[in-house]
């Protein structure tokens, strides 16, 4: 018996997926839906919700206490920080960013997006598509989230009609065509509160024909998301393990960032631009056939020549030019220093650190209405906009369409070593 | 097409957990992976000697002893540790106590649990770690939801909820100021199953407790406890054979049992998929209050 349980999850696979909603349209609501029914929550979370909700003087068991965990949140009624929440089903197991979608808290959806495959943006059916609507699916297509579902959800709210859904469906489709990033949007009328559409199909809404969101969650393809073209392995470690046995081991450890590495490839060391062969790609488990993103490996070179961690490993026919000139989007996360031009930082990039001088800040994003402001350049807190940046060292960068790991950087403070701004490669 | 370019859920977990640990071992002058003969300790070891092979680990493990261990804990950890060839530090509740450092609680509720967190700031300054690789899982607990992969702790060792660095893509900030030092979780995004059903796809050994066995017991405020020489029974506490397993393994103190006959990792497996309690759920020190957790946690505590 035990064997029909287990056998399904050696094929699953994984989907990171973020949530957007201004307060109130449900968001927490609907995760704790999707966690209840796929029964992820469990008894004692049950009760300690039941609980609070009590005092809090609530009338039905308040799902959205599940995910909202600190003090802070608790008492103010609102999710601060970026949550993660797993779920898992026989076909995948689901990691959610739970983030907070008011624009103060533009930094913890920016996070959120940038490991997730899929954003769910939810609208209230009786608002239709608003300003926050148009955020939430910018600040999903700037981090490339390739898949959107659009959740109406609280049809409940509009007797179920196939009218409201329909329009906010035009309206969607109308400002996201110049979302370009966005490769597939499904749209899903819903109740997160009742749980039409959620995980069982909806009686109340016999005109929709579509999945629920938990079937498209399951099924929706995400294979091809990853660059599986563009050879790239940014060293992360240097394995030698000075012992009888290995005594000549040198291995160079790192993350698949890009493409396929097979023992036999012709490999080209940036920025030194030395050349070898792969000559094995090592595991505990034995030797492996080829590695890609986003698996950890272990590669040796068929020469002995200079790699530390901050290189990379590519392929000699496809090959990144080194650059210490790069234009950038970048989201300023710091909330007690503006960054104004010709400021001075850290960059992280890959497992590379330089220095780094803003030069330029080109504009700044309205993200409500997606126009440009070219007459205020100073970036604060949450704010978007384009730069110029000037590195210490010669960067081995990709742009972010076509790598999100070789085209994505972080700026650091050199005084407090916070990390002030999430940058992404043009 | 098949694509050829997936890979199992399990294998983005070991491949992002090994990335981790390098990264760790790679920003940190001297990190220490935090070993306690638990599952999850267990785990984090495993992948950190897949990370680093052929090579040895490149730190030192590290265990907080509150002095109130199950012995089958200790025996396995001791074993374990010499199969890895690793170097196992050992610091001591009871060395803190006996210091006068701080003071246990008197009683049969007494429990070690709050007095780890001095015990465990007290190795780390002392060792001169400035990183604790440690196996929490946001799963857990809703105050760990929100914990990153590096995880700032002040010069006291205390983690402010408020002011954490943003994580993006697979970049990890572990810069700091002199004194200051990090916690890290390579096991952020593993849930309870995750870990059993890797377990059992690699084959790991694990101590006998995870596994059905019969043992004395008492209950105490509905969690079923193991009696030890640490616990005293109060006046209406009966103690009876039972047939239980351990979900998780810390101090005997405060660690409950739950009924079970599942003596193997399938067993285990189909008993976590269809549990009704989370795992945390059979830890005394978590029902104090609603955020006890969050408490602990910004004190220093794992
Ligand atoms: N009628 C109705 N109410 C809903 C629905 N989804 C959420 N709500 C209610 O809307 C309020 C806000 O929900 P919450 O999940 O906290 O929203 P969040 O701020 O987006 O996380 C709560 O009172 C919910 O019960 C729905 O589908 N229908
Ligand atoms: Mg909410």
């Amino acid at each position: 018996m035990s064997e029909d349980n287990n056998s399904g999850y050696l094929d699953m696979d994984l989907l990171r997926f973020t949530t957007a909603g201004s307060v109130d349209d449900g968001k927490s609501t609907l995760i704790g839906r999707l966690l209840y029914d796929s029964k992820a929550i469990f008894e004692d979370q049950m009760e300690a919700m039941e609980v609070s909700s009590k005092a809090r003087g609530d009338e039905n068991v308040n799902l959205a206490l599940l995910t909202d965990g600190l003090r802070a949140e608790r008492e103010q009624g609102i999710t601060i920080d970026v949550a993660y929440r797993y779920f898992a089903t026989p076909k995948r197991k689901f990691i959610i960013a739970d983030t907070p979608g008011h624009i103060q808290y533009t930094r913890n959806m920016v996070t959120g997006a940038s490991t997730a495959n899929l954003a769910i943006v939810l609208i209230d059916a009786r608002k239709g598509v608003i300003e926050q609507t148009c955020r939430h699916s910018f600040i999903a297509n700037l981090l490339r989230i390739q898949h959107v579902v659009v959740c109406v959800n609280k049809m409940d709210l509009v007797d179920w009609d196939e009218g409201v859904f329909n329009k906010i469906v035009e309206d969607f489709k109308s400002f996201a065509s110049r979302l370009d990033n966005i490769v597939d949007v499904t749209f899903i009328p819903a109740s997160a509160l009742i749980g039409d559409n959620i995980v069982e199909k909806s009686e109340n809404m016999p005109w929709y024909q579509g999945p629920t969101l938990l079937y498209h969650l399951e099924t929706v393809y995400i294979g091809a998301d990853e660059n599986h073209v563009e050879a790239r392995f940014p060293v992360q470690w240097v394995i030698r393990p000075h012992s009888d046995k290995y005594h000549d081991f040198r291995g160079f450890a790192g993350r698949v960032a890009g493409g396929v590495f097979k023992p036999g490839d012709a490999v080209t060391v940036l920025p030194s631009g030395f050349t070898s062969t792969i000559k094995s790609i090592e595991s505990m488990d034995g030797p492996q056939e080829k590695v890609f993103a986003p698996m950890s490996a272990t590669i040796t070179l068929e020469d002995e020549i200079d790699m530390s961690r901050g290189d990379m490993l590519v392929k000699a026919n496809n090959r990144p030019d080194p650059t210490q000139d790069i234009d950038a989007m970048i989201c300023w996360f710091a909330s007690d220093k503006q960054l104004a031009g010709s400021g001075k930082y850290i960059l992280r990039h890959t497992t590379k650190e330089v220095k780094a001088i803003v030069t330029e800040v080109c504009y700044k994003m309205n993200i409500n209405t997606l126009h440009k402001i070219e007459d205020d350049l100073t970036l604060s807190l949450n704010d978007i906009g384009r730069v110029k940046i000037r590195t210490s060292a010669p960067l081995i960068a990709d742009s972010y369409k076509s790598n999100r790991i070789t085209g994505s950087f972080v700026l650091i403070d050199q005084l407090t070593n916070a990390t002030v701004a999430a940058g992404m490669i043009i | 097409m098949h694509n050829d370019y997936t890979i199992t859920h399990l294998k983005q977990l070991e491949s992002e957990a090994i990335y981790i640990l390098r990264e760790t071992a790679a920003q940190f002058e001297k990190p220490v992976l935090l070993f306690s003969g638990g599952k999850d300790s267990i785990v984090m070891a495993h992948l950190a000697r897949k990370a680093f092979w052929p090579a040895k680990l490149p730190f030192q493990l590290l265990h907080v002893d509150t002095g109130h261990n199950f012995p089958e804990t200790m025996e396995f950890r001791d074993k374990y540790v010499e199969e890895l060839g690793a170097e196992l530090v050992v610091g001591s509740v009871q060395k803190a106590i006996d210091e006068g450092k701080v003071v246990e609680e008197k009683g049969a509720r007494a429990s070690r649990n709050g007095l780890q967190t001095v015990a465990l700031l007290e190795a780390l300054e002392e060792g001169q770690y400035d990183a604790a690789l440690g196996g929490g899982r946001r799963d857990e607990e809703k105050a760990r939801a929100k914990e990153r992969f590096f995880s700032h702790r002040d010069a006291f060792g205390q983690w402010d909820p408020k002011n954490q660095r943003p994580e993006l893509w697979n970049i990890f900030n572990g810069r700091k100021q002199h004194g200051e030092h990090f916690r890290v979780f390579p096991l952020s995004n593993w849930t309870e199953m995750d870990i059993w059903q890797y377990i059992k796809a690699e084959e790991i050994e694990l101590p006998h407790l995870y596994f059905s066995h019969e043992r004395d017991c008492f209950v105490r405020d509905g969690v079923i406890m193991g009696v030890t020489d640490f616990i005293e029974l109060l006046p209406d506490e009966k103690v009876e054979k039972m047939v239980v397993r351990f979900r998780t393994i810390g101090d005997a103190t405060c660690t409950g049992a739950c009924l079970s006959s599942a003596n193997n990792l399938d067993d285990i497996i189909d008993e976590v998929a269809a549990a009704r309690q989370t795992e945390r759920g059979t830890r005394a020190d978590d029902k104090r209050s609603e955020t006890a957790m969050e408490d602990r946690k910004k004190q220093g505590y794992f």
